[in-house]
């Protein structure tokens, strides 16, 4: 395979972190909650994929119940941060910006004292292989499309069409942008944020268990998770609060932010080491001018839902 | 629900109805409480993840008494434990103006990282060639106009086009951080990205290193106390919080409010930057501030936005940090603990506000006069 060829499905796969965590991000914000936890959701989902390996990896069950175990685990640790989230911002009122920045905190917290307990010959080196099934073989970067990678593509395509063609996804939309006539028509409005925030959070969490598991596969990786939560979020915006667009965007954060190390190895390029950094920030400002642009054009489409950010009470109007 | 159409539909379980206002002395009850509970269940988190806690349940006082100890056990921590206080208030104050007016200035951590390379590229280009004095001057103006830049951009397409600020702001943070790492680059040739202290552009002290951080931060937040409550701007910002549509129908320039507060707001940040360059590190990394930026946005909403009251909240949370770097060290747990503990704490008293500001009232208790 060419460098082009592999850079580009690097960047695809690398991609897949972001598709995870936009998607849940955009789930949660299609309710009204921006939850600024991500970043801790995705360490905390990563953890929790990790432990759950390091209980059954070499415990010789057979490999597909492995990697769905796995899954689980780290699917459930995300939701239950969800939960905690949800708790305090939906129930509890509390202010989403302060909730989400403190799980944040917490989750990466946390992760970084549990990871230091796992085993990595045994959460990793076994279950590696099983997860990049069917490629596992192959040398060059496709090996790294694994079982996650396409569970990836076919979350965002299904949250797509949950949120833009079923009658579940029109309800929730309307949770979003007016809590108080969503509930006027008889919609749960607390039902609706309580799962559309938990299972955005548990799939937010399989980001991270997916960069550590397999696109990085080192017991390092647990540290960048953090940084990559908040590009999720900033992908969100990219991609106009469309799941579906995630796959596009995040081959594009991908493309931009695994090129300060492929482009070295291009023949006839010539790079310095000072254009590295400002490569890395290509992503970000990209996203502030998507940012700037949708604010100016002021479609209604590609607005963030209206009621983001705010809390609902129903005895307030 | 009034009495006289009772039990006709099921009355849910609960019921509630926001509080007009609660005493303080109540309120400040209510938190602490929060405060214990959460330590509590620290001590139940500590049984779970601190081995040497599991061999010896005993040491649990030890435990608690150790988050008292991280901060005062010796001299030179009490004196670090102000320091780090007043840093992560003057980055808190410096949110403030902009949270009165529910600008949500996410983007704490970028304008105090400016401000902090503002100062560090003066010394760098300037160190030697100059008065020491003039230096610091010029180093001064160079983070407070940097941060006043950093907060300015988000704040202009926000009062001209409303442009999210929570998310731009944010984007801010990292731009700053990279643009750093870039000039980590260019200013090391080695490659190591480790620029080391440099030898101009220190704070003098008086008595003590730290002693003009401190006082600058107190300083600081009786400045920003009278400015808020005091003065027209300060009547200005509230308005346009409470009510953007009120604002606009008494006459206030909606858009050069928000613009004048987040350059206030963002050079304050910058000041703080300038603190840390000139006054602590004398260099430059990328973690220069640390997540500090984010933690100021707990800090000052914690304090309900009130500069006094943030004095209290960012020693709250410095203690709980310095206490709990103190027990990983003493008890051997990964260094990431502290995060875990003023996580969890912060979660309780995030909740606890909820029943400051609302009453609960259950099925079967309903007394009369409730409306």
């Amino acid at each position: 395979m060419n460098i082009w060829m592999n850079f580009f499905i690097d960047s695809l796969a690398f991609g897949a972190t972001f598709i995870y965590g936009s998607t849940g991000e955009i789930l949660t914000e299609k309710a009204g909650h921006l939850n600024l936890g991500i970043p801790g959701v995705m360490c905390m989902g990563g953890a929790g994929g990790c432990l759950m390996l390091n209980l059954i990896g070499q415990s010789g069950l057979p490999g597909f119940l492995i990697v769905i175990l796995g899954i689980l685990g780290s699917f459930a640790a995300a939701m239950l941060c969800g939960l905690i989230y949800s708790f305090l911002t939906v129930s509890l009122r509390a202010n989403q910006n302060v909730t989400g920045l403190a799980l944040t905190t917490f989750g990466a917290g946390l992760t970084r004292v549990l990871m230091k307990k796992a085993d990595p010959v045994v959460y990793l080196v076994g279950p590696k292989q099983l997860y990049r099934f069917p490629f596992a073989d192959r040398t060059d970067s496709l090996q790294l499309l694994g079982v996650l990678w396409f569970l990836a593509v076919a979350v965002a395509i299904l949250a797509s069409w949950v949120l833009f063609r079923t009658r579940t996804g029109l309800n929730l939309r309307a949770v979003g942008e007016s809590p108080a006539t969503a509930d006027a028509v008889g919609i749960n409005v607390t039902r609706y944020k309580y799962l559309a925030t938990m299972i955005g959070s548990g799939i937010a969490g399989l980001g991270g268990f997916f960069y550590i598991i397999d696109y990085m596969a080192s017991q390092e990786a647990y540290l960048s998770v953090e940084a990559f939560g908040w590009l999720s979020i900033a992908l969100v915006i990219f991609a106009l609060w469309r799941p579906h667009l995630t796959i596009l965007g995040s081959t594009v954060f991908g493309l931009l932010f695994s090129c300060s190390s492929y482009i070295a190895n291009i023949p006839g390029v010539q790079v310095t080491m000072a254009a590295k950094p400002i490569l890395k920030m290509l992503p970000y400002l990209v996203t502030i001018l998507v940012l700037i642009v949708t604010s100016i054009r002021n479609k209604r489409e590609n607005q963030p839902p209206a009621s983001l950010g705010l809390s609902y009470f129903r005895e307030e109007r | 629900m009034r009495n006289g159409k009772k039990k006709e539909t099921r009355e849910p379980l609960i019921h509630l109805t926001r509080r007009d206002t609660m005493h303080p002395a109540k309120a400040w009850g209510i938190r602490g409480i929060a405060v214990l509970l959460g330590l509590l269940v620290c001590g139940l988190a500590a049984f779970l993840l601190v081995e040497k806690l599991q061999q010896n349940p005993g040491r649990i006082g030890e435990f608690y008494y150790t988050f008292i100890k991280g901060s005062f056990a010796t001299q030179r921590k009490t004196w670090k434990f102000f320091k780090d206080l007043a840093i992560l208030l003057s980055i808190a104050l410096a949110l403030t103006p902009a949270f009165r007016m529910r600008f949500w200035n996410t983007g704490a951590e970028g304008q105090t990282l400016m401000g902090v390379w503002g100062a560090i590229a003066v010394a760098f280009y300037g160190g030697g060639k100059m008065p020491e004095g003039v230096l610091l001057v010029l180093m001064f103006l160079a983070s407070v106009l940097c941060g006043a830049i950093w907060g300015g951009i988000p704040a202009l397409f926000k009062a001209k086009w409303n442009t999210n600020e929570t998310l731009f702001t944010l984007m801010m943070n990292y731009v700053a951080s990279y643009l750093v790492a870039y000039f980590l680059v260019v200013w090391v040739p080695s490659g190591s990205s480790n620029l080391g202290k440099l030898k101009y552009g220190k704070l003098p002290s008086f008595g003590h290193d730290y002693l003009v951080i401190i006082l600058v931060a107190l300083v600081l937040t009786a400045a920003l106390y009278i400015y808020l409550e005091y003065s027209k701007h300060g009547y200005e910002i509230n308005v346009v919080g409470e009510s953007v549509r009120t604002a606009r129908y008494v006459g206030i320039g909606v858009g050069k409010v928000i613009i004048r507060t987040m350059i206030l707001s963002g050079a304050l940040c910058g000041l703080a930057g300038y603190l840390i360059a000139a006054g602590l590190d004398q260099t430059i990394t990328t973690e220069s501030v640390g997540g500090q930026g984010f933690t100021a946005i707990m800090v000052c909403w914690l304090a309900k936005f009130n500069p006094i009251g943030m004095v209290l909240t960012s020693g709250l949370i410095t203690l709980l940090d310095h206490g709990a770097a103190q027990i990983s060290q003493d008890f051997s747990v990964a260094a990431d603990f502290p995060d875990v503990v003023v996580g969890i704490i912060l979660f309780f008293i995030i909740g606890s506000e909820f029943f400051i500001n609302f009453q609960l009232h259950f099925r079967g208790h309903e007394k009369e006069g409730i409306k």
